[in-house]
């Protein structure tokens, strides 16, 4: 069996602290690190877990990004991948979701659909979930999203999502594309003689033309939605009335607010 | 033609309250435009339930298909019902609710049309734009605003050439119409669903499906009392939940708090919680995090309750009261009695 994993490179904005803050209270993204998307993390255990019961699944990794993002498909292998590819040239640049859709798909098609397509269920960066489901669309693969155990059953995936209101089970024949959310199970740790033996393996490079790509669908030329402004956000501190832990105080904060009938 | 279009999300045949809640922004926007609103449901066993919730909100057109493939939700069947349906009706906008399904379903519909989609919006806004690359300019376009980088920033995004301009919009950030708005001329159609979904569509079998049935109302609550970290314990999480009683309120919760294990999930404030918008919302030992204070930010009245005089969420407070929960709180009560 053959499963490829989507994996992302992004800024780590979870830890977005002081420091990574410029004094004009914009958002300096050089302090923030790049991380594998947690997401991804829980897809790439779920193809890992897929491989433990099934040995002689190959499980290998696409991502698209700058050369460095290769980062990703070596941690990828550290931790049981198979095999990588990176996605990289100037023309993906600026993509919105359906042009990385786009060039996620064609290169898929290129290197030959597998029985699983599984990615993260978003990024972190982006926070779409847009990704996946357009995968699916361009591949005429069905889809399952906001997975968090994926198991094989014969040419069918049994598969337990985490939806608003519980939990849902549903039944998906390969080939299909699979999002995981955060729930997930973690991912495993590197395995030392992984990372030992394949620190400094090539990563296999693919451009707009290697997956034989139609450049107008690619980066910022094949993307309809255009960011028309960008805010960050700032508090603008209220006119604050500070009170102190006194019984005194209490009673005449409830005493005001019941006053203005408020409360 | 060119209208603007919301789907509506249902529950067995209830319309959920996010599909109220666009179908009141839709009313806006075509009112702005100049142009119909139209909704589209899909379900199975549907037909005399579901147009007496949808057509009150001001609906021109409502559209209606159901078949028993369309229930329980698969995306398959629901996506070819929107692509066919907008390919014959091309709509100039398209709201869907940020929820797991429209988030399921809005991506693939999108991807099949190759028009842009904004996901998880706070806002909507309608504008003009000038396109600094080709130097055109546009009227009336759908600016889509969003929170993005982990809720760090703020995003307006337009789709200035592809129709429709879709959006997903988060549950609990637009508000629901009050009254009956119904339109006198308002139109049902129900359509045959076969002309539209393909029997392969339905690959994707639902074997079991374990509901739990939202215990809360924090989206329309008036008052709320929410607790972070700092209410140590969940034994202190039942203060809250008798202050919120005495209020007539609803207890809410940061993440660390449902982290911890003070409380459940589903009581969860923020980017990745509800969205919350009452008259008094009490933060007791929350640190006010950016993705905590982005769902709970349009509230009336901020009272936090905080050991730390500094907390970040006392500078969007109205009243900061610095002490420790255990201390403040049996004293708001007993000044309550
Ligand atoms: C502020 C801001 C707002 C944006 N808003 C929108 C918007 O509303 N609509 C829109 O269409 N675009 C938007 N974009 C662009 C969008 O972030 C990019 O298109 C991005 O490449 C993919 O979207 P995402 O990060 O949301 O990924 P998601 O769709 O959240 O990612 C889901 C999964 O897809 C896979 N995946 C995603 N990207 C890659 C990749 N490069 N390589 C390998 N796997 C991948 C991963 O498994 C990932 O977990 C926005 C960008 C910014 C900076
Ligand atoms: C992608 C992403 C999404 C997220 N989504 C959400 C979300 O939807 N909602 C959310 O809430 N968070 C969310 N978070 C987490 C968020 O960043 C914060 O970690 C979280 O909100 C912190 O919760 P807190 O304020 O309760 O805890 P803390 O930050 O630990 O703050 C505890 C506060 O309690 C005070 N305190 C301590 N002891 C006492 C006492 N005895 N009495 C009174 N005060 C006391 C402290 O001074 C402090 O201010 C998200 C994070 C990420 C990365």
């Amino acid at each position: 069996m053959k499963i490829i994993v989507l994996a992302k490179q992004v800024p780590d904005t979870r830890n977005v602290g002081k420091d990574a803050m410029t004094e004009e209270g914009t958002i300096n993204r050089s302090a923030l690190s790049a991380v594998f998307n947690p997401d991804d993390m829980n897809a790439l255990e779920q193809a890992l877990r897929i491989k433990d019961a099934n040995p002689d699944t190959e499980v290998s990794v696409l991502t698209m990004g700058p050369p460095r993002a290769e980062e990703i498909v070596r941690e990828g292998m550290f931790r049981g991948a198979d095999k990588g590819w990176l996605l990289t040239d100037r023309l993906f640049a600026g993509a919105d979701t359906l042009a990385t859709s786009y060039a996620l798909a064609t290169a898929i098609k290129k290197l030959g659909v597998p029985d699983i397509i599984i990615g993260g269920r978003q990024a972190i960066d982006g926070d779409t979930a847009q990704v996946g489901p357009q995968v699916a669309e361009k591949l005429s693969l069905p889809q399952v999203t906001y997975a968090e155990d994926v198991k094989v059953n014969g040419d069918v995936l049994t598969i337990t999502r985490h939806i608003d209101t519980g939990v849902e089970v549903v039944e998906v024949p390969m080939p299909c594309v699979v999002t995981v959310t955060g729930s997930a199970p973690a991912c495993r740790p590197r395995n030392a003689r992984r990372t030992m033996a394949e620190k400094h393996c090539e990563v296999m490079q693919l451009s707009v033309n290697d997956i034989d790509g139609d450049e107008q669908q690619c980066g910022l030329s094949g993307s309809p939605t255009k960011v028309k402004a960008i805010q960050n956000i700032v508090f603008q501190a209220k006119e604050v009335k500070r009170l102190s832990a006194d019984e005194e105080d209490i009673k005449s904060l409830i005493t005001e607010l019941q006053e203005k009938k408020i409360i | 033609m060119n209208n603007i279009f919301v789907y509506c999300e249902i529950d067995g045949i209830d319309v959920s309250e996010v599909s109220f809640e666009l179908l009141s922004k839709g009313r806006q926007l075509a009112d702005t435009l100049g142009c119909e609103l139209e909704a589209v449901v899909a379900g199975s066993g549907i037909k005399d339930y579901v147009e007496r919730q949808i057509l009150p909100f001001g609906v021109d057109v409502l559209h209606v298909f159901d078949a028993e493939c369309l229930a329980p939700y698969t995306t398959l069947p629901h996506a070819e019902v929107l692509i066919n349906l907008f390919r014959q009706e091309k709509p100039q906008v398209c709201l869907m609710g940020a929820t797991v399904m429209g988030r399921d379903l809005g991506p693939r519909v999108s991807s099949a049309l190759k028009s842009g989609l904004t996901a998880d919006c706070t806002a909507l806004e309608i504008g003009p734009h000038d396109d600094r690359k080709s130097g055109r300019h546009y009227e009336n376009l759908l600016y889509q605003i969003r929170p993005a980088f982990g809720g760090n920033i703020i995003a307006t995004i337009v789709n200035p050439d592809n129709r429709p301009q879709m959006a997903t919009v988060r549950p609990g950030v637009m508000r629901k119409a009050e009254g009956d708005m119904s339109r006198e001329d308002a139109k049902v159609v129900y359509h045959d669903v076969a002309e539209y979904v393909s029997p392969e569509a339905c690959v994707v079998k639902v074997l079991k499906r374990e509901v739990k049935k939202n215990g809360n109302n924090l989206g329309g609550a008036q008052v709320i009392v929410a607790g972070g970290f700092g209410v140590g314990s969940k034994e202190n999480f039942e203060m809250l939940h008798t202050l919120a009683e005495m209020l007539h309120g609803e207890v809410g919760a940061s993440r660390a708090a449902v982290d911890a294990g003070f409380c459940e999930h589903d009581r969860q404030i923020g980017q990745t919680g509800v969205t919350v918008h009452p008259k008094v919302y009490i933060a007791c030992g929350i640190s006010g995090q950016i993705q905590h204070i982005a769902g709970m930010q349009d509230s009336s009245i901020i009272i936090s309750v905080n050991t730390d005089e500094e907390a970040p969420i006392n500078a969007i407070a109205d009243y900061v009261i610095t002490g420790s929960v255990e201390d403040v709180l049996p004293k708001m009560m007993a000044a309550l009695k």
